[in-house]
């Protein structure tokens, strides 16, 4: 049961992007299409939750056993660096079109603040295997409906009469904000 | 010393291990998902301009570039490059060169300062997309603003303002990349193929008298040119505006000849939008 709040918590209550303001870049970048921002969230989702077990398994395995806790930010970030090079050559191989449409953002999963967040979250936040999984999975699930809503907006936003001052960044960040506002609806439902 | 218990020597053993096993990891993967390009889109991507204007309807010059390798389109699919890069292309790929097809830009008004009404003095930011949020000078609401976004979108220098207030496309210049036409927020920029030389140089939908009012150059919707067309239905009248349908209409003066505002124009385009054709005192010239 917990691990399901602990999975919500993350991808909605507290949302990464929206309630902690984390990997913004690719929230900005990747959300102008719905197809695009689509499969930037679910690329994202896999190595949040690729990360949320090897970072644990290093954590516990050798960082713990071997009393090397000051190492955590420098080996979760090449555990990160790694997943990220094997999902961009799956992607590759799989879909060259998503490949090139994802760009410069494909490789910069391995910057997100989110994937490195979440996994130093789940270090202090002391959670369980299982726990820390199901955290990954929502903090790549939440990151992933962020960049949905997102998207539509800014399809819409395509249509609309945007003064020409606005136009652009400005904007996207108007709406990001209010998006975030809106998040913030869910604040203190759940405490995990 | 224990040197080998020291936390030193144990994290340099922990770092390198993982990066090694990290390391063997993407080695094996990267032979596993191995991607194979195809060594003649790298050879056509060279030959072309490379600077992504989008003008052929695609992403970039890559995708382009793989599209031409599969021959899902034709050599001369790039604007900018022209006829020079369909040639370089066709040799590449060995098969005939094709006669490149140009598209141009064509601005279709006419009401510059000396036909147009004005109702209004504006002082604001200088872009026809400003002036449009509040309607311009022109009393005609589909005319030309006039303040030249088109020649600020264009960056193959082939356009400027007459002295009359119109844009003027360069057609020796003009590579077709349809930058203008998305700058100008009324849209009075189209992009035609150059072989088309029969152009209704108005955008107004007011009713005829309206129009009149506004703009002495503005079509009144009389319907002269839809009766004079050689083909039925080659010109029709939309929205009080007479529409040229391109596929039909024979390219001749025929249904120019007796347009009373002189907006419909047979004639090379920049012949027709040069500043002569625009004084007032000549009113109604055609070709040359």
């Amino acid at each position: 049961m917990r691990v399901i709040l602990i999975f919500i918590s993350a991808a909605l209550v507290n949302n990464f992007v929206l309630a902690y303001f984390l990997g913004l870049c690719p929230f900005l970048g990747v959300s102008k299409r719905f197809d695009t921002a689509l499969n930037m969230g679910l690329a994202t989702t896999f190595v949040t939750t690729l990360t949320a077990v090897t970072t644990w398994l290093i954590n516990r395995y050798l960082l713990v056993e071997y009393n090397l806790l000051f190492l955590q930010n420098v080996t979760f970030i090449l555990a990160i660096a790694a997943l990220v090079q094997l999902v961009e050559m799956f992607i590759k191989k799989t879909s060259i079109a998503l490949y090139r449409s994802l760009g410069i953002y494909l490789p910069l999963i391995t910057t997100n603040c989110i994937v490195l967040g979440l996994a130093l979250f789940a270090v202090t936040r002391e959670y369980t295997f299982m726990e820390s999984v199901f955290f990954g999975a929502g903090a790549g699930v939440g990151f992933t409906i962020a960049l949905i809503i997102m998207s539509g907006i800014r399809e819409e936003l395509e249509f609309a009469d945007v003064p020409k001052v606005l136009q652009g960044a400005p904007i996207t960040l108007l709406m990001a904000g209010m998006l975030a506002l809106a998040f913030m609806g869910f604040a203190g439902l759940l405490s995990v | 010393m224990h040197l080998l218990g020291s936390s030193f020597v144990i994290s340099v053993l922990i770092m390198g291990g993982l990066g090694l096993g990290f390391a063997v990891m993407l080695a094996v993967a990267s032979k596993k998902f191995a991607v194979k390009e195809d060594p003649m889109v790298e050879k056509i991507l060279n030959a072309l301009p490379q600077t992504n204007c989008g003008a052929c309807g695609f992403a970039g010059c890559h995708t382009l570039a793989e599209k031409i390798a599969l021959k899902e389109v034709p050599v001369t699919s790039c604007l900018a490059g022209g006829q020079e890069v369909a040639d370089t292309l066709a040799a590449a790929l060995g098969v005939d060169a094709q006669k490149a097809k140009r598209v141009i830009a064509v601005v279709l008004c006419r009401g510059g300062q000396a036909e147009a009404a004005k109702n209004a003095v504006y002082r604001g930011d200088m872009t026809c997309a400003a002036a449009n949020l509040v309607g311009g000078e022109k009393e005609c609401a589909y005319a030309c603003i006039g303040y030249a976004d088109c020649v600020e979108a264009c960056e193959f220098d082939a356009m400027d303002m007459n002295s009359n207030g119109l844009p003027v496309v360069f057609y020796d210049k003009c590579i077709g990349c349809g930058a203008c036409a998305r700058a100008c927020p009324r849209d009075i920029i189209e992009m035609h193929p150059e072989e088309r030389k029969l152009f209704v140089f108005c955008r107004n939908k007011d009713r005829g008298a309206q129009a009149k009012k506004v703009c002495k150059v503005a079509c009144i919707a009389c319907t002269i040119c839809v009766k004079d067309c050689e083909t039925p239905g080659g010109i029709e009248m939309k929205d009080n505006l007479a529409v040229i349908n391109y596929d039909i209409c024979p390219q001749n003066d025929t249904p120019a000849k007796r347009c009373p505002t002189a907006c419909i124009l047979y004639g090379e385009p920049e012949k027709l939008t040069r500043e002569a054709f625009y004084s007032p005192s000549l009113p109604k010239v055609m070709g040359e």
